[in-house]
């Protein structure tokens, strides 16, 4: 009888239940006979009953209450229910659970059986589930059986001995004298773990790396005997001889050459035997030749040998199989900055590869093509790109825009190409783009002077075909508030003229502010050039007061208030409103409080590109902390606002910093590099300051500044502080401990709170100092922190 | 090395899975509740390699069953198809003309062929005919144990 037929059977009967419910009813009752049977002591089904349960598993059951039936088979005698019992082990427990120790003793007495296949079972499960202390209480036998045992022992003995190397690296010493001879083995199986073992060693220790490199000679001779051997049936694979073999000396070669010219210059001749005469029509010698480039690119080698392995990637390319053209991508990608010229020759082929069916081919066809980008080639690649974005998969896409925002702004052969090349962006997804796109895109507008005209012109045209496209539509709208009388003039030279009226102009602004498509952001910048034109326009000065006095009772908070100043410019302030809606200056690249967070988040490859995002300091919409920044100059405020990280910038701020922003920003910007200090705690004339010195979305960098301003020296000045559980505190060594009376000098602690949770910050900070012999203890709570200088 | 190795079919349901690396339950059943996603989501046919978190994922699809595994940066992933293909036909050798019913009904034969040519997230041996070998010498010792206890001691 053999042994699975009961397990068979409930097999069956469990594929033969029609639902869910009916499945897990059956699945609870075999259970339960399995637990009743595991109670019981020896019968002769418990191998069918934990293969039972195996299956259940499988399924995804749960089937924690067989692991001490694991055990007691692995105990057994019979090599039927040690196999299972293995099997149990390896896949019930793993060395998280507290009974995978009890096999310890177990499997030590498996390694010493007299029959190789109990052996063998006992060397599996330790390499797939043993924990650091199995590990640890068998590394000596695993050392006994790599020197002394046959090699099909052998070999597992040395992947178990892999295995133990990764858990605990400091066993590698015992196992690395024996791992060189092992490279004279002649079964291949042997010598595959054999190199194995020997790459887990060198890549964690570089000593023994140094000690391994004079191997270079043999396992080139390795490799050469497999090259040039005849055809062998037990190793063939497609005409090669045994890739994985190949493979994996290939891979211990490129650890052994690096960064040494000896070694690269042993194993120049075989790198470029494989590469010519590898037959790649098959996935298996694919594989050889690719790991072959990935090692001459990876180790010293001369330029000759460089160039085969890039015509090798670049013969890839061009293969049919997308699997194949796939990886030469990826390789590419790795090289493309180091040999950018030879990657260069095929570019037109990893062009097309943006057009094929494949989305992880268009997703790296994309990025070598961003890679390649040059001065010499901007104009095509922006073409080919541009139709890419128009045609690229959904997820694809807002990586394709920054990338094109990069490369314009790098290369870009004249201003007006690099707007009409944003602009095209922002027509086909202007959805996906970042939002410091609108920002930027205003600054570049301004910078390109002569090009006013024809800018809002042709954004004009965009915003009355389109409305749904949000970041056009707000630079649409700043444009035409800014430049409303050059559009109005409607003539240009570039671009074919528009006869427009006031009344189509305005009906373009008031469309935005009422379409229901129109972000709350869009609507703002609308009501503001609709503002603006207020004084570019003669007739319709009317038409506009009465859409502003409409929005003074918008639901919309920011709007109303809008509306509200500006039907106040309207009113009492009128005298002032030429000269508070006049034309913008440029804004400068290097204004202060800039950093709204950069572009070059994607494309992580230049990073020289970060250019300083302008924080808006002369547009509407900014984070609160800025207002702090300008509000503390005026003297407004000692209080202490809350950090805050840069928000969105589309998200509307609370209503009122922000039309008093938009005052002060209209009045010419002010520029601040006052570093905001508060003072936590003042009593009995000492002082403790407070100074944020940096700030990022998980760490604070704190300095306490401390100071007597009594007539008495303070001494023992000590600061002690807490923070809520799952902030961490670190407090630097302070300056001193001595505060000279007067306010002299002071006491500085630089504190270190990082915030990987982003709870909000709180501290409790304990002062203690000697005060003329009299010991004095305080404690302040400190629950909000000033910002940084920059935001 | 290979972090995981996980057959599946076109419904989605698990048919064999080898984790070489040891996971909490919950995270071995993320993992492969995410792969059972992402690989039956393939259009026919785009490439056999995905990313995936910080893993390369190889797949190869073999009539219902789907064969999926995790590696590592380092790894060979035109290798990796290869591993998967040897795999197959060592099943297929074992069960002449292996199909997907085979492995459901004989799954724990299917592991101990595996355990025969994977060990620790690696291959142990390269030779189809070696593995066969000891896996045929594994059954009969097996077998010969099972004659052995069900004739009854006199």
């Amino acid at each position: 009888m053999s042994p699975s037929v009961r397990l068979q059977e409930m097999i069956r009967v469990i594929r033969s239940a029609r639902t869910q419910g009916e499945e897990r009813g059956l699945i609870q009752k075999e259970c339960a006979a399995i637990r009743a049977q595991f109670r019981q002591s020896d019968n002769g089904a418990r191998t069918h009953n934990l293969a039972k349960l195996l299956y259940v598993h499988m399924l995804g059951y749960p089937a924690h209450f067989g692991q001490m039936e694991c055990v007691r088979l692995i105990a057994s005698p019979r090599y039927s229910e040690k196999r299972i019992g293995y099997l149990g082990a390896m896949m019930l427990l793993d060395e998280k659970q507290d009974a995978s120790l009890l096999i310890t003793n177990s499997i030590k007495n498996d390694l010493s059986h007299s029959s190789q296949h109990v052996q063998s079972l006992a060397l599996c499960t330790l390499a797939c589930m043993g924990s650091a202390e199995m590990c640890r209480d068998l590394a000596p036998e695993i050392e006994r059986l790599l020197g002394a045992s046959d090699s099909y022992i052998k070999k597992k003995a040395i992947l178990c001995a892999v295995h133990i190397v990764r858990k605990i690296p400091e066993l590698g010493e015992l196992y690395t004298p024996l791992a060189c001879s092992l490279l004279s083995e002649k079964n291949h199986g042997v010598l595959h773990s054999a190199v194995v073992l020997i790459t887990e060693l060198c890549e964690r220790n570089p000593d023994t790396l140094r000690q391994f490199r004079k191997t270079v000679p043999e396992l080139v001779h390795i490799m050469k005997g497999l090259i040039m051997s005849g055809y062998s049936p037990e190793h063939n694979v497609a005409g090669i001889s045994d890739p994985f073999l190949q493979v994996r000396i290939l891979r211990l070669l490129r650890i052994l050459g690096r960064c040494n010219d000896a070694a690269s210059d042993a194993m120049n001749d075989l790198l470029a035997q494989v590469a010519t005469n590898t037959d790649s029509s098959k996935t298996a010698g694919s594989a050889v030749l690719y790991e072959t480039v990935l090692t001459v690119m990876d180790i010293r080698s001369e330029s000759g040998l460089r160039v085969l392995a890039v015509n090798i990637l670049g013969r890839f390319l061009l293969n049919n199989d997308r699997n194949i053209r796939y990886i030469s991508m990826t390789s590419l990608q790795k090289i493309v900055q180091t040999d950018h010229t030879a990657v260069q020759r095929h570019r037109g082929t990893i062009v097309d590869c943006l057009k094929d069916q494949d989305a992880s081919v268009k997703r790296r066809a994309l990025e070598l093509s961003l890679a390649l980008v040059s001065a010499t080639n901007i104009r095509t690649m922006m073409k080919e790109l541009l139709v890419f974005l128009s045609t690229c998969p959904p997820e694809l896409r807002a990586h394709t825009a920054s990338g094109i925002f990069i490369a314009a702004e790098r290369y870009a052969p004249s201003q007006r190409w690099h707007i009409d090349t944003i602009l095209h962006v922002l027509i086909t997804a202007g959805g996906d783009v970042r939002d410091e796109t609108v920002p930027n895109l205003i600054k570049l507008i301004t910078t390109a002077s002569e090009l006013h005209c024809y800018t809002v012109l042709k954004l004009y045209r965009a915003l009355i075909t389109d409305i749904s496209q949000q970041s056009l539509v707000q630079v649409a709208c700043w444009c035409i508030g800014e430049y409303g009388d050059l559009l109005l003039k409607g003539e240009c030279d570039d671009i074919e003229p528009m006869q427009l009226t006031e009344d189509d102009v305005l009906d373009a602004l008031e469309t935005v502010l009422q379409s229901h498509m129109s972000s709350p952001a869009s609507r703002a910048f609308a009501l503001t050039a609709t503002m603006k034109l207020s004084t570019r326009i003669t007739n319709n000065v009317d038409r506009i007061r009465s859409i502003v006095s409409i929005y003074g009772s918008c639901i919309d908070v920011e709007l109303q208030q809008r509306a509200v100043e500006y039907n106040a410019l309207f009113k009492k302030y009128d005298h002032m409103r030429a000269a508070v809606l006049e034309r913008m200056p440029v804004i400068d690249k290097s204004s202060p409080g800039d950093t709204l967070g950069d572009l070059t988040g994607e494309v992580t490859k230049d990073s020289s590109l970060s250019k300083p995002v302008p924080g808006g300091s002369t547009l509407p919409l900014e984070p609160a902390s800025q207002a702090f920044d300008l509000l503390d100059l005026l003297g407004q405020t000692d209080t202490v606002p809350e950090a805050s990280h840069a928000e969105s910038a589309a998200a509307p701020d609370p209503a009122g910093p922000s039309t008093g922003r938009d005052l002060l920003d209209l009045l010419g910007g002010l520029e601040t590099t006052v570093v905001p200090s508060v003072t936590v705690y003042e009593k009995g004339g000492v002082s403790l300051k407070l100074q944020c010195d940096s700030q990022t979305e998980t760490a604070v960098t704190l300095t306490f500044t401390a100071c007597n301003s009594t007539q008495n020296d303070i001494t023992k000045f000590t600061l002690q502080a807490a923070v809520p559980k799952s902030i961490q505190l670190q407090m630097k060594a302070p300056s001193g401990s001595v505060l000279p009376a007067g306010g002299h000098s002071a006491i500085t602690q630089t504190v270190v709170l990082s915030n990987p949770s982003k709870t909000n910050l709180k501290m409790r900070v304990r002062l203690s100092y000697s005060n003329q012999g009299m010991v004095c203890q305080d404690t302040v709570q400190i629950d909000s922190f000033p910002s940084p200088a920059w935001t | 090395m290979m972090r995981f190795l996980l057959l599946f079919s076109r419904q989605g349901k698990l048919r064999l899975q080898k984790w070489f690396l040891p996971l909490p339950e919950r995270e071995k059943k993320k993992i492969i509740r995410d792969m059972v996603a992402m690989v039956l989501a393939r259009k026919p046919r785009t490439c056999n390699f995905l990313h995936w978190r910080d893993l390369k994922i190889v797949y190869k699809r073999y009539a219902s069953l789907y064969f999926c595994c995790g590696l590592e940066e380092q790894d060979n992933e035109l290798l990796a198809l290869e591993v998967l293909h040897r795999y197959v036909e060592l099943l297929d050798k074992y069960f002449g003309n292996v199909c997907e019913l085979d492995i459901i009904f004989n799954f724990e034969k299917a592991y101990f062929i595996l355990d025969e040519f994977l060990m620790g997230g690696e291959i142990q041996e390269t030779s189809k005919l070696s593995i066969s070998k000891s896996i045929e010498a594994s059954d009969m010792l097996q077998e010969t144990m099972e004659e052995y206890m069900s004739k009854p001691a006199f």
